[in-house]
């Protein structure tokens, strides 16, 4: 394989788990934990697969994707954000309402003879570059422009470290945070619907198989800055590129390398630690006093 | 009363969310709902089988609620429980031989040990480190399993290499089953004394105290020199051995030998039913109870719809939601109330 069809192979496999990472970055910043990103991306890759198979385009299928990760991120958000109840438990709910509804809607289809597989991709520039890949690096670039650049990242990156400076510059954190969280959502249902109609062009029951929680691992190794949450998700990329290349030619057990993305990450963390970067308040419900 | 009352709401509504779900799902309700109640109580083949589920829901359930109550968000039940059923099965393979009930016991406590090693682990990366428990379990999670996957292919696999399962425990080395037409075990005994214990424990100890207080202001506890960090990789290796004990005893008692299919998602389901039971010990017997029996249930539900336990998740992922906004909502009517006195 030449060097630059092995390195979209490998953009490839980074570009969901990136996606996702990029999206929990924002949502980091403000101080909400979305622990449902599992279950978001679970759902929109069902939905991606499903328009897409109906209306043979797979923008359309993108696009039902990303608005059912936003709907059902803000669901969620309605209870983390404006509940303010507990960030792990209605992540955890998501993530389980995810896995059933697509596991139960899979088997229901399949009953009656739907087919989850050869739907339609995504038509390739030139022949070689997936549109959505693409937009990986302007995404990432736009989130740091976000973050960093701009005045309301600055107010959404308060809401996540002192929340009440926020709020006594006139915004609301509330507000803030549930901006956070649509773009976290949305996030999370492109990246959902690229695993589907980007990588498999096809549908299969807890196929996510953990990518919504390496994603959650991912921002804490990229220390919640975007460029760097890039760079770790192109790392697990790689190693997960590492196990389909090796497949059959390695002595070594596949199961080895099928740990290698988990195994990296834990020692990574091990090594830098939750450091100073995290935002203070993140995970902590914001309660309006009085 | 007050406590069977709410028991009684809590049933109901969870029966609304699985009626809800059903018909969402385009199911005649009556007809499925009638399914579920035949697989789960329908007789006492049902019932047994209703508490084999129940059982693992129980003692995981439990595992969460040690740690959730210490402030430690042990998500990593299903890895605890894979690493008990290896633990078993090392313990199994290595001392073959020996007494079968010597052999019984030595397994599961083998199961609790590595599962209480596991969780000990996150809980010290968590306290020395700095990697959120959070995180770090649900990574260990998929570790787990793929060791179970590599063992059962090297130095666990049956004798014969043939397939990917470990070998059959002997029938005597089995836990006791009283009737020989259902799957009911002594296991489930082990569950209920777990519940008492672990209510024991929580209520009356000073340990169990500690534990609470931590979870409940770290800064609180630190005030009255209670060691944080020790109390919380403490309340992580009871909850990992909880988790593991679920994982030996459907070892032991269930299943007789591991396969790459052995978790069946136990540990993660064990969540929602201990925040279901409210993280209090008897809350979580009760709603393991109830959610064993929507998994009996379903088995029979699959066999005349094309839906089976996949429908679990769905329903308590709604449940949860509904009871996370209803104690709200309670919460803030009490508050009110409060505020107007």
């Amino acid at each position: 394989m030449d060097p630059i069809s092995l390195g979209l192979r490998i953009i490839q496999f980074t570009a969901p788990t990136a996606f996702a990472a990029l999206g929990e970055t924002i949502g980091q910043k403000t101080g909400v934990l979305n622990i449902g990103l599992e279950g978001t991306m679970l759902v929109s890759a069902y939905a991606a697969v499903v328009v897409s198979g109906a209306t043979g385009s797979a923008w359309l299928g993108l696009a039902a994707a990303v608005g059912l990760g936003l709907l059902l991120t803000m669901i969620q958000a309605y209870f983390t954000v404006v509940l303010a109840s507990d960030q792990v438990v209605a992540g955890t709910a998501v993530n389980l309402f995810g896995l059933g509804l697509t596991s139960t809607l899979f088997d229901l289809g399949v009953a009656e003879g739907r087919e989850y597989s050869g739907v339609a991709g995504f038509e390739k520039i030139g022949g070689v570059i997936d549109p959505v890949l693409v937009l990986l690096p302007i995404l990432g670039f736009g989130v740091y422009w976000l973050l960093f650049r701009m005045e309301i990242g600055l107010a959404m990156r308060a809401a996540g470290e002192y929340p009440p400076a926020a709020e006594s510059a006139g915004f609301s954190v509330i507000r803030l945070r549930l901006w956070g969280q649509a773009f976290c959502g949305a996030f999370a249902g492109l990246a959902g619907a690229y695993l589907t109609l980007g990588i498999s062009q096809s549908f299969a029951q807890n196929m996510t198989a953990g990518r919504g929680f390496i994603a959650i691992a991912l921002v804490t190794f990229g220390r919640w800055r975007p460029g760097w949450v890039l760079a770790a998700s192109a790392l697990i990329g790689f190693l997960e590129w590492l196990q389909f290349a090796v497949q059959g030619k390695s002595a070594l057990p596949i199961q080895l390398f099928l740990a290698l993305p988990y195994v990296v990450a834990l020692f990574v963390l091990v090594l830098v630690g939750k450091g100073t970067q995290q935002p203070q308040n993140l995970g902590v419900p914001f309660r309006r006093k009085g | 009363m007050k406590v069977l009352i709410r028991y009684l709401v809590l049933f109901a509504g969870l029966l609304f969310v699985v009626a809800l779900t059903l018909a969402a799902f385009g199911l005649d309700v009556v007809q499925s709902i009638n399914y579920l109640w035949r697989g789960a109580a329908g007789d006492s083949v049902a019932i047994g089988r209703t508490l084999v589920r129940a059982t693992p829901l129980t003692l995981a359930g439990l595992g969460i609620v040690v740690a959730w109550r210490a402030g430690m968000y042990n998500i990593g039940g299903e890895g605890q429980y894979v690493l008990g059923g290896i633990g078993g099965a090392i313990v199994a393979k290595l001392l073959v031989g020996i007494a079968p009930g010597v052999l019984s016991v030595l397994i599961i406590l083998a199961g609790a040990g590595f599962g209480a090693l596991l969780g000990a682990f996150a809980g010290w990366l968590q306290v020395k480190r700095g990697v959120q428990v959070v995180i770090s379990t649900i990574l260990m999670n998929f570790l787990a399993l793929l060791l179970l996957e590599w063992s059962l292919r090297g130095p666990l696999q049956e004798s014969k290499g043939q397939t990917f399962v470990s070998e059959s425990l002997p029938n005597a080395v089995m836990l006791m089953r009283p009737d020989r037409q259902s799957d009911l075990h002594v296991g489930v005994f082990v569950a209920l004394l777990a519940v008492v214990a672990v209510w024991v424990f929580l209520k009356f100890t000073p340990a169990g105290f500690r534990l609470r207080v931590v979870g409940e202001s770290a800064s609180a506890a630190r005030a009255n020199k209670i060691d944080v960090g020790k109390t919380q990789i403490r309340a992580m290796a009871l909850s990992g051995g909880l988790c593991g004990l679920a994982g030996v005893i459907d070892y032991v008692g269930l299943t007789g030998r591991l396969a790459d299919g052995f978790a069946q998602n136990w540990g993660f389901i064990a969540i929602p039913v201990a925040l279901l039971g409210g993280l209090n010990p008897w809350g979580t017997i009760v709603s393991a109870t109830y959610f064993g029996g929507l998994f009996a249930g379903s088995e029979v539900l699959k066999r005349f719809t094309p839906i089976g336990s996949s429908l679990v998740p769905a329903v308590q992922g709604l449940a949860v939601l509904a009871f996370v906004g209803l104690s709200y909502w309670l919460n803030q009517r009490s508050e009110a109330k409060n505020g107007s006195d």
